[in-house]
């Protein structure tokens, strides 16, 4: 397997979590991973992303080439369209809906969401509602996760396992919020696909 | 037993440094290195073998005290980013001419493209015109391993050692076979040569002439390293020099397997036996270096040689592999050629960085902005930190950033061409590193500029690691001179602007030289300040 993700958001929106829990996945399947980030002065509000490639053979660049990455997974429908060059002709974008907005010129959210849909293979719905539905707001990065996952081509369940890992730390609480957020992405986004 | 780990090119090279027998670690915090020393301090192992892992007042102290546990025989590393280099120019460069009497690295993160600097300088350039080595690792596992024969190599030659990292490896995560042990610490011992470690000119013509012929050693070592090697190919119509990161970029382009004959560069000198050999191989070669065209430059009379001084590749900013794409393309006329990739839809907007909302360097900001409005031409001196964000929307407060320091001293230059008001802006860490010094030529000729300490306890940018003068400013100020009645202190609060306002606009007014430290702490340490304190 090969895939190719762009993972966007935010400064501060937390991208680098899903980063870190497919990372987990990867290892214990033994699959190769890597994965570049951005640290610095764009993580205080500006746009981030972070390349993360997951294959069973050896990587060779920590960039994805233009026209190369398989998903854009993006926590903001703006950000998720920055990345449209690096999308390939065949790949998926899985977006929350809800915009931030810390700049004076957004677009237009309507016009935003009328784009998203014409880039034909889109998975977007308001990942926040959901997250409060089943779990807490702050947990939207789960669903957002589990959105993504049919795309990624790892089986769901060794990805809830490195959920359960990744947030053992923090109590059985915080474990099952979040895995509840996974499954509500994940039921999601069967039905929202097209 | 080995254990495979995910790790940050930063992380790779802490933990083989620790695993080889490290005996300090130290640092300034800069982007993209700062994690180096961040891993070395998280590290249980360490902290149980009480490894020295604390952070420094500058780039320059960091690496002198590496070379004196290193005088006493231990293993050291020193890490900074590449401007931090500059800074830490002076000792680098005579730490050659000293020696190293253990294992040394000096790590020197380059930042190509900019992401979080104010300049594209390439580290290789320093460490040639010092005659100290290079190893540049290509990916994490290469770190890893780097950093335990980086310190053998500096001991085989009682020499520092360079590791230079670029940003797309310090901030980018791989799998590293690891070994789960520590390897031992050496036994604290002094230097057998002692001349060389008194650099007076007598010693140092004496070690220099040295140098010179360890040099020539090391470019043979080069010839033999097993982080260089020469792969011949099929197709000799083009070959490849490419080196650190630049090497992936390349195999990227052929999954396959390269067909073209390629040397990769990851130690220096330079080995030129190598790359004579593949300049007779190959009919052209295509120099694919990240960062500043420094082996191109060597070559620039050898007429087969393309790269980024001939227009292959972009001469700023990072490689990708598109921009190896095209060069490789164009050198081949056409045979890789991809689908033309969609273009960002119109919408996008740009989305700059900005100072968190709750940010105390907001209200400083606020109240300076209102206060200068009552001059006519004001000007106001920035320095390097979060609060640089000052010079963007909505505050647009900032006429000059240059480097660590330099707003307390260009403000005193301008207000000694005459300019006034002069304000300079300075954070609290960044006063510690480089700010004090000018502070005190300020003092010595009671210069008419008022200088802002915005002090959030932390140095933020980096993510808040301890500032050195966290508790300690006004002590320093008055030791240093500062007169008592014109160092000022105030709360950075939304509460406190009008006061601020006011204070700010009777020392501007005064014709001398004063001090307002406005006080609140990050609001992302305070944060997770109170997030330790649930727990």
């Amino acid at each position: 397997m090969k895939t190719d993700i762009i993972l966007a958001g935010v400064g501060g929106q937390g991208i680098l979590s899903i980063a870190t829990i497919l990372g987990a996945t990867a290892l214990k399947e033994g699959l190769h991973l890597k994965q570049a980030e951005v640290h610095g002065m764009s993580q205080r509000g500006g746009d981030v992303q972070s390349n993360l490639r997951i294959s069973s053979n050896p990587i060779a660049s920590d960039l994805i080439p233009l026209g190369g990455a398989d998903i854009i997974v993006s926590l903001e429908p703006m950000e998720a369209l920055r990345y449209l060059p690096y999308l390939s002709k065949e790949g998926w974008i899985v977006t929350n809906t809800v915009p931030f907005v810390n700049i004076d010129n957004y677009p237009d959210t309507e016009a935003l969401m009328k784009r998203l849909e014409q880039t034909g293979r889109v998975v977007a719905f308001d990942m926040d509602a959901t997250a409060k539905e089943v779990a807490t707001p702050r947990s939207s990065n789960m669903v957002l996760l589990g959105a993504a996952t049919p795309f990624i081509g790892l089986e769901p369940s060794i990805i809830e396992d490195a959920i359960r890992k990744t947030f053992e730390s923090k109590g059985e609480a915080i474990v099952e919020q979040n895995l509840a957020a996974f499954c509500a992405g994940l039921a999601k986004s069967e039905t929202v696909k097209k | 037993m080995k254990l495979k780990r995910l790790l940050l090119g930063d992380e790779a090279l802490a933990l083989g440094a620790i695993n080889a027998g490290l005996s300090g670690a130290y640092a300034y915090p800069g982007t993209p290195s700062t994690e180096i020393m961040e891993f070395v301090q998280g590290h249980s192992g360490a902290r149980q073998r009480g490894l020295h892992a604390r952070w420094s007042s500058n780039e320059k102290t960091a690496l002198e005290s590496a070379l004196g546990m290193s005088f006493c025989g231990k293993r050291s590393m020193v890490s900074m980013k590449h401007v931090g280099l500059n800074v830490a120019a002076d000792p680098f460069v005579n730490s050659a001419m000293t020696g190293a009497n253990a294992g040394m690295l000096v790590i020197s993160a380059d930042d190509p493209s900019m992401h979080s600097s104010q300049n594209e300088q390439d580290s290789r350039f320093y460490a040639d015109f010092a005659l100290v080595p290079v190893l540049e690792p290509s990916n994490q596992q290469e770190a890893y391993d780097m950093a335990a024969y980086g310190f053998a190599l500096s001991e085989k030659f009682r020499i520092p050692v360079m590791v230079r990292l670029v940003t797309r490896l310090s901030h980018s995560r791989g799998e590293v076979e690891a070994e789960e042990e520590m390897g031992p610490e050496n036994e604290f011992h002094y230097p057998a040569e002692k001349r060389s470690w008194v650099l007076m000119p007598g010693n140092s013509r004496v070690r220099y002439k040295e140098l010179v012929k360890i040099y020539d050693d090391l470019r043979e070592e080069a010839e033999t390293s097993p982080f260089n090697f020469l792969k011949p190919g099929s197709d000799n119509r083009l070959g490849f020099i490419a080196s650190g990161i630049g090497y992936n970029y390349l195999m990227e382009l052929f999954p396959e397997g390269l067909p073209f004959p390629v040397l990769k560069i990851s130690q220096y000198p330079v080995p030129e036996k190598k790359v004579a050999e593949l300049l007779e191989m190959a009919d052209k070669v295509m120099v694919i270096e990240e960062g500043q065209p420094f082996i191109e430059k060597m070559l620039k009379n050898e007429a087969k040689v393309i790269g980024k001084l001939s227009g292959y590749l972009p001469r700023t900013g990072e490689l990708t592999p598109d921009s190896v794409r095209e060069a490789v393309e164009k050198a081949l006329q056409g045979t890789l050629t991809l689908p033309e990739p969609e273009a960002v839809p119109e919408m996008v907007m740009p989305r700059p960085p900005a100072l968190c909302q709750g940010c105390g360097h907001r209200d400083v900001y606020s109240a300076m902005t209102e206060a200068l409005k009552e001059f006519e031409s004001p000007k106001v001196f920035g320095d390097i930190g979060c609060y640089t964000l000052g010079y963007l929307k909505p505050f647009n407060a900032i006429d000059t950033v240059l480097d660590m320091g330099a707003s307390i001293t260009m403000a005193k230059g301008a207000a000694d061409a005459g300019q006034h008001p002069a304000v300079a802006i300075i954070g609290d860490s960044t006063f510690t590193h480089s700010g004090m010094t000018g502070l005190l030529d300020a003092i010595n000729e009671d210069s008419p500029i008022t200088v802002i300490i915005s002090d959030n306890l932390t140095t933020g940018m980096t993510g808040g690691q301890d500032s050195q003068g966290t508790g300690k400013l006004e002590q320093i100020c008055l030791g240093l001179g500062v007169a008592p009645e014109h160092l000022r202190t105030i709360g950075s609060l939304p509460n406190n602007r009008e006061e601020m306002k006011k204070m700010m606009l009777e020392e501007i007014n005064h014709k001398g030289l004063s001090v307002i430290i406005s006080r609140r702490e990050c609001i992302q340490t305070a944060r997770r300040h109170a997030a330790k304190k649930k727990q």
